[in-house]
């Protein structure tokens, strides 16, 4: 590269770094005071592109047109934001974490069918901006005039915010609450407005961030996701809470990203290295590299501990008889169905049963376990794909079967390693850095696995190629493998998992090496995750990448939270009624997302246990009541 | 014979010298209480003791194994055990699944994937309970159980692997004047009973002077006392850092 070429890539990397760290700044922000991690951002994001776009069609393209759009399309956005929070989060500051991130989750799919809704699955880019539509020549080379205002924004931003921070009694408040909520509300300062304000920041932030993208980025559906996953990695890699960690962390990572597609294609020893391809992964290696040196980083600090969490646990009763023979009888129903079903209702239980087995290996973690992964869907697609490799070698189907799950284990042991080194939201986001990354390798890696296409073809073997003999293989691989794992949280090695989580300090005390039981605990989730893939895999006969995607580790959440983190049956009706409900209105209604999100939001609402945590309630108090007054 | 032996102990914290030079051993059978006014180093040197944090300079030796460098679940592999000074149990399991944790993690059974977990080391369990009198509670959650019993359940998980050493930080902490004489007598008949060294320190000089065998203060990071409980007292150095602090009054009555 040329000095000029390299002047030119540190530029565009500042331009992006802006966009990246208003996102990453209102995320941080938020999370700082209310403690809950905003998955719905990337949807502000999106929004506040959307509407400055349409505001623009209506004010016109005049300089007042195209900024007054941009400003109030910021505004917008946190009057929804301030809605949100005063409606929704409000009443869930007291959940469990998980639940807090499933309730903007279900915001992330009502936005996005809201935004399908009103502007239609067509891209919509906006107009160039009046006054800096233009170039001017650096070093040689035509730059956007408009990339030079974004290079601007970002450090005035950063200085606003610091300012507001530092030098208003507001900002105070802020910086008060961020360092410790509870002290702050003990020396009365009226949390309820200080959180409506915070969010509604946060989400100014958000929205702006969106809106002058319009001239450079066309306005689509998918912006949401892949926004918040890169101001999950920068605000991760800044330090949670910190503005100035995120606006150093946009930069570095905006500057990286810039470089790999400036380096392009490089042959090193005869072979073609892609750096422009990294892009996709390359901002998830730094967060892992940040994370794994300076694990609350680059700016950040130890998360104090929150002094409330939560009810305990009722410890784990062995199964009572009744338990078992309804277990039975639902396995031997199982077993019948296809003496009176075929077709489509096999298809949808075994796609019920496969994702059972997922969702009851991503509790395995992060229940007893006490990990949150967000990057669960990494094992069940290394299942696929590793079973989907291995017959497209040549290998018997029933040899893909052992190989999916291997690999998926595999990978588990390599990721596991680094990821129980964290804890909490940082463990979180790290699990979700391996997943996108596995995701991408997959994705990108066109000459072995297909690339954007996937593989196809990937069929059981003869004797399994009928629906109901597939059925039965499905029924017996998955009532297996949930077996095997509820049967290890009876063990020991299930009650030291649990002895970690409840007080490491304890588990320490009494020779527990809590790390390695979190490890081991990992690969054998790993390993059932990779069993549900493979079997999804050949009974679907493709794979494709989405298998791996961010999405579908959601989906995994949404179902272990739907049936109840503290209850081992919980994540099993939790799948079958996500998976039934997915399957049953997706096919009814076209904005089948909106009506998922908003009956998590009332699912949410209602029973912050979850279902099988409400039942079980339920049953409890109502046995307490029958056994009378204690004498 | 001595089971502790600490040598010339150091941490500095910053510009502080938390500990400086603090020498003392523990006997088997013997109560040594470690006390001092607050901030006088206590807690920094018990928990370099355990392996919690690491020690500037100094030795610690266990039937002369240095400890130093261990980790927390290494030194308690060797034979020490530990009680905290806010109650560390497993709010998720009952007091008997508590105390099996500790004796399944004693006995190398922890890692089993298969036998079941509730089902092993019962009998252990419920003697271990019945010592401190916690056996009628065993199923149910420690989750809401009061704290004195808590203390109890720390205690009986401490003995699970034999301990030649116990070290109890602040056991009586959060008790009612009542059930601390109560809780430090049972402590210390256990003990006795197996020739069990013991370090513990202690704020509430009654349960000090009631059941220590020998006394070691601590003030500003150095050792200024050491001896039995009467020569303690009559101590001039200890009478300067306590004096008009009223701690001692209730001594005095006792």
């Amino acid at each position: 590269m040329t000095a000029a070429a390299i002047l030119i890539q540190f530029l565009n990397g500042l331009a992006s770094a802006s966009s990246l760290f208003l996102v990453a700044a209102g995320l941080s922000l938020i999370f700082g005071v209310t403690r809950i991690v905003n998955f719905a951002h990337g949807s502000l994001y999106m929004l506040g592109t959307y509407i400055a776009y349409s505001l623009i069609e209506h004010f016109g393209r005049g300089p007042l047109g195209f900024w007054g759009a941009v400003l109030l399309a910021g505004l917008i956005v946190a009057a929804f934001g301030a809605l949100v929070e005063i409606f929704l989060l409000r009443r869930i500051y007291a959940a469990p974490e998980l639940l807090q991130l499933l309730a903007t989750f279900a915001l992330v799919l009502i936005v996005k069918d809201f935004a399908l809704w009103v502007w239609g699955p067509e891209d919509l880019l906006g107009p160039r901006a009046p006054g800096l539509g233009g170039a001017v020549e650096i070093a040689g080379r035509q730059f956007p005039e408009y990339d030079l205002f974004l290079i601007v924004l970002g450090p005035l931003v950063l200085a606003i915010l610091w300012a507001i921070l530092t030098r208003t009694r507001w900002g105070t408040l802020v910086r008060a609450a961020t360092e410790d909520r509870e002290m702050a509300g003990a020396l009365g300062v009226n949390q309820k407005w200080l959180f409506t304000g915070v969010f509604a920041l946060g989400s100014l932030l958000a929205g702006l961030g969106g809106s002058v993208q319009i001239p450079r980025e066309p306005a689509n559906l998918f912006m949401d996701l892949s926004v918040i996953s890169d101001a999950f990695v920068v605000v991760v890699v800044g330090g949670l809470g910190s503005i100035g960690g995120a606006f150093l962390a946009a930069l570095l990572i905006a500057e990286i990203k810039a470089f790999c597609i400036g380096i392009g294609d490089v042959t090193w020893f005869g072979h073609v290295l892609s750096f422009s391809k990294l892009t996709l992964v390359v901002e998830f290696i730094v967060m892992a590299v940040v994370l794994v040196i300076r694990p609350w980083g680059l700016l950040g600090r130890q998360q104090s501990v929150p002094r409330s969490s939560g009810a305990a646990e009722a410890p784990l009763a062995l199964p009572s008889r009744t338990a078992v023979q309804a277990l039975v009888a639902l396995l031997a129903a199982l077993a019948l169905v296809p003496v009176f079903f075929s077709g489509y209702a096999l298809v949808l239980l075994i796609d019920i049963m496969v994702f059972a087995l997922f969702s009851v290996s991503l509790y395995f973690i992060m229940g007893p376990g006490g990990m949150h992964s967000f990057g669960h869907a990494a094992y069940f697609g290394l299942g696929a794909y590793g079973a989907g490799l291995i017959v497209k070698s040549g290998a018997a189907m029933e040899v893909g079967l052992l190989a999916g799950p291997l690999l998926a284990g595999i990978g588990a042991l390599v990721f596991g390693w680094f990821c129980v080194r964290l804890s909490g939201v940082y463990l979180a986001m790290l699990t979700l850095a391996f997943a996108q990354i596995a995701w991408s390798v997959v994705f990108q890696w066109d000459a072995v696995t297909g690339g954007s296409n996937g593989l196809i073809g990937i069929w059981p073997a003869p004797w399994l190629a009928s629906k109901t003999a597939y059925y039965y293989l499905a029924l017996a691989g998955c009532a297996t493998g949930i077996f095997v794992l509820w049967r290890i949280l009876y063990a020991p090695f299930g009650y030291a998992l649990r002895a970690g989580r409840d007080s490491p300090l304890r588990a320490d005390a009494i020779g527990i090496d809590v790390r390695s039981r979190q490890w081991g605990a990992f690969v054998i989730a790993g390993l059932a995750a990779g069993l549900a893939g493979s079997l999804s895999a050949f009974s679907k006969g493709s794979i494709s990448p989405e298998s791996m995607a961010v999405p579908r580790s959601v989906d995994g959440l949404v179902m272990v939270l739907l049936g109840g983190i503290q209850n081992l049956t919980g994540p099993v009706w939790g799948a079958a009624l996500f998976t039934w409900l997915q399957d049953a209105v997706a096919r009814e209604i076209d904005y089948w997302r909106a009506v998922l999100g908003a009956v998590i939001l009332a699912l949410v609402l209602a029973f912050p246990q979850g279902i099988a945590g409400y039942i079980g309630q339920f049953i409890e108090s109502r046995r307490v009541k029958s056994a009378g007054a204690p004498a | 014979m001595s089971v502790l032996k600490v040598r010339n102990l150091s941490k500095a914290y910053g510009g502080v010298q938390a500990v400086s030079n603090v020498t003392f051993e523990v006997a088997a059978g013997e109560l040594l209480a470690l006390i001092g006014p607050n901030g006088a180093g206590k807690t920094t040197c018990f928990n370099m003791l355990n392996g919690q944090i690491a020690a500037d300079s100094g030795s610690v030796e266990f039937e002369g194994r240095a400890l130093t460098g261990l980790k927390p679940r290494q030194v308690w592999r060797l034979g020490v055990g530990r009680t905290f000074q806010i109650t560390a149990t497993f709010a998720s399991m009952t007091v008997r699944e508590n105390v099996q944790m500790a004796l399944l993690s004693h006995h190398g059974r922890l890692g089993s994937l298969a036998s079941i977990a509730t089902r092993a080391c019962v009998d252990e369990a419920e003697a271990l309970l019945e010592r401190v009198g916690m056996r009628a509670q065993a199923d149910r959650s420690c989750a809401v159980l009061a704290y004195g019993d808590l203390k109890r359940i720390e205690l009986a998980v401490a003995l699970a692997n034999e301990p030649r050493l116990l070290l109890m930080d602040e056991p009586t902490a959060g008790m009612a004047p009542k059930e601390r004489n109560a809780l430090m007598r049972l402590a210390a008949d256990l003990a006795r009973d197996s020739n069990i060294a013991v370090l513990f320190t202690e704020h509430d000089m009654d349960v000090v002077f009631a059941h220590a065998d020998r006394i070691i203060v601590l003030a500003a990071g150095e050792l200024i006392a050491e001896g039995r409980p009467d020569e303690v007292r009559a101590h001039p150095k200890v009478r300067e850092v306590y004096l008009g602090s009223g701690a001692m009054y209730g001594a005095t009555h006792a």
